[in-house]
């Protein structure tokens, strides 16, 4: 009987080789240019001069985060080497640069460039070389164009789900309300618009004057004053920095205390709110969907405190006041899980694949609710946000994290 | 060239006299160099040849802007303006209406150099540091009229336009991006001996005139006011073929493509290259395209900076650009002959 049990047990073992090895040889690793056992090749560009060298902080964390990443370990064995290159924000340059980075260093993805027209040069271009455009750095809505371009996604909530989350907002707070919209007239301020009346639907009618405004306009005061004499109780700002921070001043000077929604893009309290005057922006909404890095509500909080690890680590230089540092962290966190998920199939292909298969990732620097998900149907990764009220001096979240889904 | 030494050696105004002779390459050169610009793309990759390719681009232009500058002596800040406007018309009648790539350069010229002969009508009461403001003036607002709204139609506004590359015709074994190369090649070339005649012909002598020494040119004949505008309409209508083919290979329009930065940069490489000397608008556009580059690899977080210090080296220790490199080469191949 000893004899009979060791064959059995020889068999077994046998049989558990023979899986092992198959499983192995089903597990087959699968590369394209940019990835191999050991380095995944990851391009990036991002205006470090020019008159956006602002932004150009979300670079260098991600930067950072990828040093971060290789510093432990890498992405299942294979150290992240992240290419980033200068494009000054011109279009042109960033051809230029998009085409260094697939043919000449042969990325295996460009991963979280930034600027609209600067995405939108090289957009044609990754869709015909089937090579990954992930996680572009620009609110537009045109990213999320899976049919068309299969090889493109943005990350952030684009401007009309921002809209259309306050659509929702109004009719829940004041169904009955009288809306005034002002918008700057580019495909910025369109959008907005866009995502605004598609949120309303039926109840567009709301809306009682829309004013659109050149950005060569030296003021929009006499807008104001329309909107005003319009009736409108509602004032949406869809604008830029400068522009909310005049409607602001505006609205207050001629005595008109509507319910005042400025966009997430004109949220900055240092940037419009204290110039247009604190005593008069008490009140005003917006919506976001990070959390701010210098906001002691997060000091207990656990994302944050491996976010303010991470900094004191790697980057400790980085200003936690800029909102690009907090960008750049969950970007590149986002990016990551893509590749784990990718495992040892690090195809272009299986990217997108991945990419477009995410579900309720939540990155540490996002507010707390706020789920990453995408379906190959859906490019657009973040489509929650908490709107918010300024109070004394900062920004105060209220109510629920907000889905920009319509119907939902 | 000894006419050139001497130009170098009491040039001290801002546009020194260049004699004609030296504004040009010798014809064993000239050749030496076209037949590398014909070989070397047979051996590089597509990226090399894009870059190759917006070379040529930009060199064309900046030989546009030597035409307008080195020839007639007018100073423009205003190129990219011209560029954005062929860029522009190729992208939408290409498009829009269909129209092959090849025709729509000559529509760009045409219609650029009536844009530049027009502009430069009330720029002839301007002169100098004047006239240099008021092409800035044009620069400036050029991103902006490209996104006014009733052109938005045409132009995509903001968001620009995307242009579809052509392939090579007649089935021809080549990528898109090495017949491109050789399109732009092709007009490269016929540009560059057009501008060589035109410098050498009569109106050529009266731009020149013109630059030395205005009052005298007109006391002989020359008649200022046209050939001043003429210098105008030419250097934009080659900048609009510039900008023609630079959008079909960058296969992008948009307003944020053409500012004032690009007109910089285009007067920078005339500078680089040498003010008069028309081979050097090319080394002045490797310059342009590459420097930056070089600086970025140097530091990323000073690349402006590191781009300065080399700018500044240049203007320090060749204030007449490649021109002086070339004459000090052509110098010591002399010397080494005789020894």
């Amino acid at each position: 009987m000893v004899g009979v049990r060791s064959q059995v047990a020889f068999l077994w073992v046998a049989l558990a080789l023979c899986t092992a090895m198959s499983s192995e040889v089903l597990a087959q690793k699968k590369y394209d240019s940019g990835a191999s056992d050991t380095e995944i090749k990851i391009g990036n560009i991002m205006p470090y001069s020019g008159p956006a060298s602002g932004y150009a902080s979300i670079g260098r964390t991600e930067a950072a985060y990828f040093n971060k990443v290789n510093a432990e370990g890498g992405i299942n064995g294979r150290k992240i080497k992240f290419i980033s290159y200068d494009d000054a924000y011109t279009p042109p340059k960033t051809v230029e640069q998009a085409r260094k980075l697939v043919e000449s260093d042969g990325v295996l993805l460009i991963f979280g460039s930034l600027g609209t027209s600067t995405n939108g040069a090289i957009r044609k271009y990754m869709n015909e070389k089937k090579v990954p455009q992930l996680f572009v750095a620009s609110g537009a809505s045109k990213w999320n164009d899976p049919k068309q371009y299969p090889w493109t996604m943005g990350w952030q909530p684009n401007y009309a789900s921002e809209a259309r989350i306050y659509a929702k907002y109004i009719m829940k707070e004041k169904p009955g309300g009288k809306i005034g919209v002002l918008y700057q007239n580019d495909d910025f301020g369109k959008d907005y618009l866009k995502g605004l009346k598609e949120g309303l639907g039926a109840k567009a009618s709301m809306i009682v004057r829309e004013e659109a405004y050149d950005t060569s306009e030296p003021a929009i005061d006499e807008r104001v004053v329309k909107l005003k004499a319009a009736g409108a109780d509602i004032f949406i700002s869809f604008t830029s920095q400068k522009f909310a921070a005049q409607g602001i001043k505006k609205a207050a000077e001629i005595n008109w205390h509507p319910m005042h929604i400025i966009s997430n893009v004109s949220a900055s309290v240092g940037g419009v709110l204290e110039p247009a005057g604190v005593e008069i922006s008490q009140g005003i909404l917006s919506a976001t969907y990070m959390k701010d890095g210098s906001d002691p509500q997060w000091n207990a909080d656990e994302g944050m405190k491996k976010f303010y690890s991470f900094l004191a680590q790697y980057e400790p230089k980085a200003n936690k006041l800029d909102a690009g540092v907090v960008y750049g962290y969950a970007a590149a966190q986002t990016m990551m899980k893509v590749l784990q998920m990718c495992g040892d199939d690090l195809t272009r292909e299986n990217v997108m694949r991945q990419a477009a298969s995410l579900k309720d990732f939540e990155p540490d620097t996002l507010l707390p609710g706020i789920k990453i998900n995408t379906a190959p149907d859906d490019f657009a990764p973040i489509e929650q946000l908490q709107m918010m009220r300024f109070k004394g001096r900062k920004w105060e979240l209220f109510g629920d994290v907000i889905s920009s889904e319509i119907g939902h | 060239m000894s006419a050139a030494e001497e130009a170098i050696a009491e040039g001290h105004e801002a546009v020194e006299a260049v004699p004609k002779r030296a504004m040009t390459l010798g014809t064993g050169t000239s050749l030496v160099v076209l037949a590398a610009l014909l070989v070397v793309p047979m051996f590089v990759k597509n990226f090399i040849i894009f870059q190759m390719t917006m070379l040529l681009i930009y060199g064309l232009a900046v030989l546009a802007l030597n035409i307008l500058t080195g020839g007639s002596g007018q100073f423009s800040l205003g190129q990219s303006a011209f560029y954005a406007v062929g860029a522009y018309t190729s992208a939408v009648l290409m498009e829009h209406a269909n129209i092959n790539y090849a025709l729509t350069i000559p529509v760009s010229a045409v219609i650029c150099f009536g844009f530049g002969y027009l502009f430069g009508k009330p720029a002839l009461r301007l002169s100098g540091i004047y006239l240099a403001l008021a092409t800035f003036a044009l620069a400036t607002a050029m991103p902006q009229l490209l996104k006014l709204n009733f052109l938005e139609h045409w132009t995509g506004g903001v968001q620009g336009l995307v242009v579809t590359k052509p392939d090579a015709p007649f089935g021809l074994p080549m990528s898109q991006d090495m017949w491109l190369y050789y399109f732009t090649l092709a007009v490269t070339v016929a540009i560059y001996i057009f501008s060589v005649n035109l410098l050498r012909s009569r109106s050529g002598r009266a731009f020149m005139a013109i630059r030395d020494n205005e009052i005298a040119a007109s006391s002989m004949g020359v008649n200022v006011a046209l050939y001043k505008t003429l210098a105008f309409g030419v250097s934009a209508g080659i900048t609009g073929v510039a900008g023609s083919l630079g959008a079909i290979a960058v296969q992008f329009v948009a307003p944020d493509s053409y500012t004032i930065t690009l007109a910089i940069s285009l007067f920078l490489g005339m500078v680089v290259g040498g003010v008069g000397w028309l081979p050097g608008s090319f080394v002045g556009a490797a310059f342009i395209i590459f420097v930056p580059n070089m600086a970025e690899s140097i530091s990323k977080g000073l690349s402006g900076a590191v781009f300065g210090v080399l700018l500044f080296l240049v203007i320090y220790l060749v204030p007449h650009g490649a021109r002086q490199v070339a004459i000090f080469g052509q110098q010591l191949v002399g010397k080494l002959r005789k020894n």
